[in-house]
């Protein structure tokens, strides 16, 4: 127990004031976590794989219309729906409160996806495949996901690991900037935060408090871990 | 009160089809059993290339595939579940119709509890479902609405062969004694030693009355389970109390249209017309009657429940199912599940075999069409608008939805050669019952030979 409340607690704040819907951080999730091209006909069908997305929605009737941005991601969710439906445990929930999915444990009953109120699940309905010279841009320290089994954002657990290290490696507890996801290293914007909200001092500890924070979704319980700040506008 | 007709014409009658079969009999197996290998060309074909040769996407990430599987294990409530209550009730008429409706009800189990392991992204690890701990010393989630289903799917075909193969034992006993050579050897082996002696009757009583009591809870609880795993799920119009009993209902509303059908061509196709007579029909078709108003009641609530409560997310799934791309099929399901049927079956002059089949045809297509609409619409309209999307079946899926049919008509083919499909000593037994009781409502209308 004590163990627990000693790891990080990991989340994300993303402030909607400053995401100007540029799809940085969508370019820079695909090159980090080799994620694969399905190709224009698969896409159109609705099997192209974004673990983040930015979803837009209209505001008003032309001509006073507005264009609002939101990145969906996998909320990481404390009471994650997708967890207690998959029959073989390919999706659980670490103790550093990661939604993780086991891509090797997977048998593909897609039940998590249905049960994601999110719609952030992904599915390989064919081998995942890059197109040269992408396959030439692999990350190594993501592993590549086979045919018929699910995958989704990990808060980039490469990076979190990676992070995890260093800090043990100088004898010191986790503390901000120490992980960065691909999306929020490349937010234009500095829109997205991420960090351990545990550590009352962490930025994201911080934000989290803000008068503008709200979950999305929120009603439905599912605790989500990633934070979202209101247009103030 | 009406005679008995001679043992040997019962036994010649309802023997027929294991003795000697027709040209018809063969065609139905070619043409059936091909069919049915389109569907596994299509299977492997899918397995070559990826679940992606499926229509399904995401959103919908379930489709056809899981509408078979709900379908089947409701076409599966004729049977046994249906024999059981007759059974249980002392129904004196079930006599020609249970093993008909139980053979329906172990076979539709065999091909519904295909589709969970076809639908898989990875088919061939299914038995990772199974309860036992792997290398690591992990079981199954017991949390899971799937590995639920898969208990209560085995615990039902389990239950329901033993309950299909009881009533058997006798007339299996019957044909060893009327064959010679491997034959014999065979339903002597598989009649496990019977000589009708009088222990042997009431052992066999008392565990047809046991199995005909346990199984309907069981039956109950497998499609109750099955509507589960969309109950259980946070998805708008799927998280509902009421579908435990709703899919049951609607279970055996589509189990009893099936037997009427089957029954109708058995009947024809075996010459059984003084075993399986109008009457038969006329109750089976009272039953039918029954279950769509109570169908009718279920779907009323559920869908009126939904548009008084107004949330957007529930909407979105509700009018694309009453005014939107979904409308034409669940008019079409309202009309074949209600409006078609209830005035057939309420309306004695109407209510004939003919008629009884007609309205039976309407609710097997009706009841599939439910499944399909409880299933993609709801996946179709995620809550993020943003997600929303559509699903059109490929050859592929469509292989996989027809060729179970033909699975199935061949399964019954093979079936109606092997044992008589009239339980020959129940028949029999029949008219000792009610000579017993001597009373119209007990065996009289049913058990006599001729109306």
């Amino acid at each position: 127990m004590s163990e627990q409340q000693n790891k990080p607690q990991w989340a994300m704040v993303i402030d909607l004031d400053r995401c100007t819907g540029c799809e940085a951080c969508v370019a820079a999730c695909r090159v980090e976590n080799n994620i694969a091209v399905a190709g224009e006909d698969q896409s159109a069908r609705g099997r192209s794989i974004n673990w983040i997305r930015v979803e837009r929605y209209f505001e008003g009737e032309y001509p006073n219309i507005r264009a609002r941005f939101m990145p969906v991601l996998c909320q990481h969710c404390e009471e994650a729906p997708c967890e207690p439906v998959c029959p073989v445990y390919a999706t659980y929930h670490t103790d550093e409160g990661l939604n993780a999915q086991i891509y090797n444990r997977c048998v593909g009953t897609r039940y998590c996806a249905n049960n994601c109120p999110y719609t952030v699940r992904f599915f390989n309905f064919f081998g995942s495949k890059w197109d040269a010279p992408l396959d030439k841009a692999q990350n190594p320290e993501v592993s590549v996901r086979t045919r018929g089994v699910m995958e989704k954002c990990t808060f980039c657990i490469q990076r979190i690991r990676a992070g995890e290290e260093k800090a043990k490696d100088e004898g010191r507890a986790i503390r901000d900037g120490d992980v960065v996801p691909a999306c929020v290293q490349s937010c234009t914007t500095r829109a997205m935060t991420f960090g351990n909200i545990a550590d009352e001092t962490s930025e994201v500890a911080r934000l989290a408090k803000s008068g503008r924070a709200m979950r999305l979704l929120e009603e439905l319980g599912t605790k989500p871990r990633v934070i979202y700040l209101n247009k103030s506008d | 009160m009406q005679d008995r007709p001679a043992d040997a014409k019962i036994n010649a009658d309802l023997l027929r089809s294991v003795v000697k079969v027709g040209r018809g009999w063969y065609a139905t197996v070619i043409i059936s059993a091909l069919v049915f290998a389109s569907a596994i060309g299509a299977f492997g074909y899918q397995l070559y290339s990826g679940i992606g040769v499926w229509g399904i996407n995401r959103p919908v990430m379930w489709a056809l595939g899981i509408t078979n599987f709900v379908f089947w294990i409701g076409i599966s409530h004729a049977g046994t579940l249906i024999s059981a209550i007759l059974r249980v009730t002392g129904a004196e008429w079930r006599r020609p119709v249970t093993r008909c409706a139980e053979a329906i009800t172990v076979f539709a189990l065999m091909i519904g509890a295909m589709f969970p392991i076809i639908h898989l992204g990875r088919p061939l690890l299914f038995y990772w479902l199974v309860p036992y701990p792997n290398e690591r010393g992990l079981w199954p989630n017991f949390r899971s609405p799937l590995t639920w289903d898969f208990f209560a799917i085995n615990t039902y075909l389990t239950g329901s062969i033993i309950y299909l193969y009881l009533p058997l034992i006798p007339d299996l006993a019957l044909i060893r004694d009327k064959s010679r050579g491997l034959r014999r050897r065979i339903y002597g082996a598989l009649s496990l030693g019977w000589r009708g002696t009088e222990l042997q009757w009431a052992r066999l009583e008392k565990a047809v009355q046991i199995m005909a009591v346990v199984i309907i809870p069981v039956a109950v609880s497998v499609h109750t389970i099955v509507s589960w795993d969309f109950a259980m799920a946070i998805r708008p119009m799927w998280h509902s109390t009421i579908f435990g009993p709703y899919f049951v209902a609607g279970a055996i509303f589509s189990g009893i249209a099936a037997l009427i059908l089957a029954m109708a061509v058995i009947r024809r196709a075996l010459h059984l017309e003084d075993y399986l007579r109008p009457i038969h029909f006329n109750y089976l078709g009272l039953l039918l009657l029954t279950m769509s108003l109570i169908w009718f009641y279920f779907t009323f609530a559920e869908y009126l429940t939904t548009w008084y409560g107004n949330e957007p997310a529930e909407m979105a799934v509700f009018n694309s199912k009453v005014s939107g791309a979904y409308s034409p099929m669940f008019w079409t399901m309202v009309a074949c599940c209600f409006f078609i049927p209830f005035p057939i079956l309420a309306i004695k002059k109407l209510r004939t075999i003919k008629g009884t089949v007609i309205a039976s045809a309407a609710v097997v297509v009706g009841m599939w069409i439910e499944r399909f609409l409880i299933i993609v619409p709801t996946l179709a309209h995620p809550r993020l608008s943003f997600n929303w999307g559509t699903y059109r079946p490929t050859w592929v899926e469509i292989l996989l939805t027809t060729g179970p049919f033909a699975y199935f008509v061949l399964l019954y083919a093979i079936f109606v050669k092997l044992f008589p499909i009239v339980a020959v000593w129940e028949y029999k037994e029949g008219f000792a019952v009610s000579k017993r009781t001597d009373s119209a409502s007990a065996g009289e209308p049913a058990a006599a030979p001729a109306d």
